[in-house]
């Protein structure tokens, strides 16, 4: 059972007409594990998040989720499939003008039948578990950022999905709620059995988390390994990442001629 | 915003909104004096209908009885033809007068209808065979001049 | 020199393929929302909720402009009309141009702009922060949920608050020359009685300000739902919902009234 794969992306490419941003991915991921995506900003990461909830379609090669190739079902069945998946937007996505209660009822209202008196106690189980169970009555301009991440991320769950995908969750955060987001991601992700797919570039956050990473550059995976694998790494690209280092293969300065001569300096002699 | 509240509200807005629908149709357009739906319509034909238009009241003892509904060219007799839809709570004789008045001595032209003695009453269709046309001011004064001339002829 | 006008007819087309390319976007939007309805229209309290805000909060302008609009209406109508001692019209004046036009244009100038503004900046605001994403990743349609309940409240709403304004305005006029300055209160009521008429004027209205109601949350909706999600992009569309639809009430309203009073004294 825990060894089951729930996504498979095969040889996906991705291109706007005038720019390629995925290249012949592959990746596999399993029931249960908590997989962290790392890239530079811009290198397609939240690009393979839409194209494996079948927001866009891809140019070539396919995803496949539990089974079924996300972009070849019908508008229909792309919702059906989406009830199994949850999704954490950056920055929370709350309905604003519904308050936290609402907001975690929101789906089981939307996709269920279930009486007024069930909803509540599933509601209050939900942010029970993100640790807001007192405060269901708040609006979600009364949240801090990282209260609304945690009640966006009730919300995710509210139908118990076999997936939940996170579009940057540590973005912005203080140093407690960053380690409480964690924390919970690994936690809900063990206790339901489900699988997380955490898109970041926050290294340290996420390698006290996951199981297996995978560095997309320039719309290829880098490298990919366990957190283990990954912090040994001597690859220049992998090792610039997690150290955080200014210049290496990803370079400081955007291509460019010759300082120099942008300054006009070439003529005169020093 | 509770829930109740905001319903109490769009309560309100549409109770108003119809009542305002209700002022404007009875107290503003006067609907309960002219009601389409049980009139019948009767014609009468007219030498000179002056400046008569169409949606003019048609009167009886100064009481809108009912509308001039159409008005047109007969090529058959050469006179013009008013169809009048008439408040169907109110029945004339056969025999009824009708006459283009003046409200006032600038206002609107209306039909003024006095009604005869016959015992038969005006049905659908039917049609009003004694008329009198509107007062036409160069016919009124040209009248007047000739019959001041016919006086002075007779010293 | 021709380079230039060749450039400047180039613009021209450009900006014509664009506006019409722009007006299929809307018309296909428009088609997508009234298919969509169903859902709004049978849990209605998603309406109920949209009606407060779109009706209820644009009840006190409504209102209040009326009021004065009929007042003023009064005011200058009286000042005319006593010249040729007809100031007993003043009733009449007062009462068709509030239900033909008046009624209808204003209430539906003041409605997108108090209204619609606020459909779009909240619908863009929504895409802007991702709430319409995270609707559609739940699984939810946002046309259905967001946009029909929105589009549906505005056009019930509208034929209520140009009614309103109407009945408003013939009570300003009212105020003013019978109370003020004096006119007969019987004439003023008997003259608009005789001269209005139910279906010609009061319906004719009525149906203009249906009209105007699809019109103003149509163009609200679509501009909240294709605004770019960012915080110019939404300013700008709230903008070009009230300039858009302002000019589409206008046009749309000579259209009407070339259709509906041709013929007619």
């Amino acid at each position: 059972m825990a060894s089951e794969t729930l996504i498979e992306v095969n040889d996906l490419n991705f291109s706007y007409p005038t720019r390629a941003i995925l290249n012949g991915i592959n990746m596999s991921m399993r029931r249960g594990q908590v997989i962290a995506v790392m890239g530079g900003s811009g290198s397609g990461k939240t690009t393979l998040l839409r194209l494996i909830s079948g927001a866009i379609q891809p140019t070539s090669g396919y995803v496949k989720f539990a089974g079924e190739v996300v972009h070849e079902l019908d508008r229909d069945a792309l919702f059906k499939l989406r009830r199994k998946m949850g999704m954490l937007f950056q920055f929370g996505a709350l309905f604003t003008d519904l308050s936290v209660f609402d907001n975690v009822a929101f789906q089981m209202r939307e996709h269920t039948n279930l009486p007024e008196s069930m909803i509540r106690d599933l509601v209050l189980m939900k942010l029970h578990a993100v640790g807001l169970r007192g405060g269901h009555q708040l609006m979600p301009n009364e949240l801090s950022g990282g209260m609304a991440r945690r009640v966006a991320l009730a919300r995710s769950i509210a139908l118990d999905p076999m997936l939940i995908m996170y579009d940057e969750p540590f973005t912005g955060l203080d140093p407690i709620s960053l380690s409480v987001i964690g924390n919970l991601i690994r936690r809900l992700t063990d206790s339901l059995g489900m699988t997380s797919i955490v898109v970041t570039h926050d290294v340290h956050e996420s390698l006290k988390i996951v199981d297996y990473v995978y560095f997309i550059a320039d719309g290829v995976i880098a490298a990919e390994g366990t957190p283990k694998e990954v912090r040994e790494s001597i690859a220049p690209f992998v090792h610039q990442f997690i150290h955080g280092e200014e210049d290496g293969p990803v370079p400081f300065h955007y291509p460019a001629q010759a300082y120099r001569k942008d300054l006009n300096l070439e003529d005169i002699v020093a | 915003m509770q829930r109740t509240t905001m319903d109490l509200w769009v309560g309100v807005f549409v109770i108003t909104g119809i009542i305002a629908l209700m002022i404007l149709s009875l107290k503003v357009g006067n609907l309960n004096v002219y009601n389409p739906a049980q009139s019948y319509v009767i014609t009468g034909n007219f030498e000179n209908i002056g400046g008569l238009k169409i949606r003019a009241p048609v009167k009886s003892a100064g009481v809108v009885v009912g509308r001039v509904t159409n008005i047109q060219f007969s090529t058959e007799t050469y006179d013009a033809v008013v169809s009048m839809s008439m408040d169907g709570q109110f029945e004339f004789p056969k025999d009824t007068f009708a006459s283009i008045l003046t409200s006032g001595l600038l206002g609107e032209q209306y039909i003024g209808l006095a009604a005869g003695g016959d015992e038969a009453k005006l049905k659908e269709g039917d049609k009003i065979m004694k008329t009198n046309s509107a007062m036409v001011l160069e016919e009124l004064i040209g009248r007047f001049l000739f019959n001041k001339a016919a006086e002075d002829d007779s010293f | 020199m021709l380079k230039q006008i060749i450039s400047g007819i180039q613009n021209i087309g450009h900006r014509a393929i664009e506006s019409v390319w722009r007006l299929g976007v809307a018309s296909r939007f428009f088609i997508l929302v009234l298919l969509k309805s169903g859902t709004s229209l049978r849990r209605f309290d998603l309406v109920i909720r949209e009606l407060y805000f779109t009706g209820v909060l644009s009840l006190i302008i409504i209102v209040v402009s009326g009021l004065f609009v009929g007042m003023v209406l009064g005011l200058q109508g009286y000042e005319t009309l006593q010249k040729y001692g007809s100031e007993s019209a003043v009733g009449t004046l007062v009462a068709l141009s509030l239900v033909r036009e008046l009624g209808p244009v204003v209430a539906a100038l003041l409605f997108a702009s108090r209204a619609g503004s606020a459909i779009t900046a909240e619908i863009g605001l929504m895409k802007a922060t991702e709430q319409l994403a995270a609707m559609g990743m739940m699984a939810v349609d946002p046309i259905a949920r967001v946009v029909a309940p929105r589009f549906w409240a505005g056009v019930i709403s509208m034929p209520f608050l140009a009614a309103m304004f109407s009945v408003m305005g013939v009570f300003g006029g009212y105020l003013v020359t019978v109370l003020f300055i004096g006119v007969d209160e019987g004439s003023y009521w008997s003259q608009m009685q005789s001269a209005v008429d139910f279906r010609f004027d009061i319906l004719n209205g009525f149906i203009k300000s249906c009209f105007f109601g699809v019109a103003v949350t149509a163009i609200a909706v679509f501009e909240g739902y294709d605004a770019p999600p960012t915080a110019e992009g939404v300013s700008g569309a709230t903008t070009r919902t009230v300039v858009t639809s302002s000019l589409v009430i206008l046009g749309l309203d000579f259209i009407l009234t070339a259709f509906m009073f041709r013929g007619v004294s």
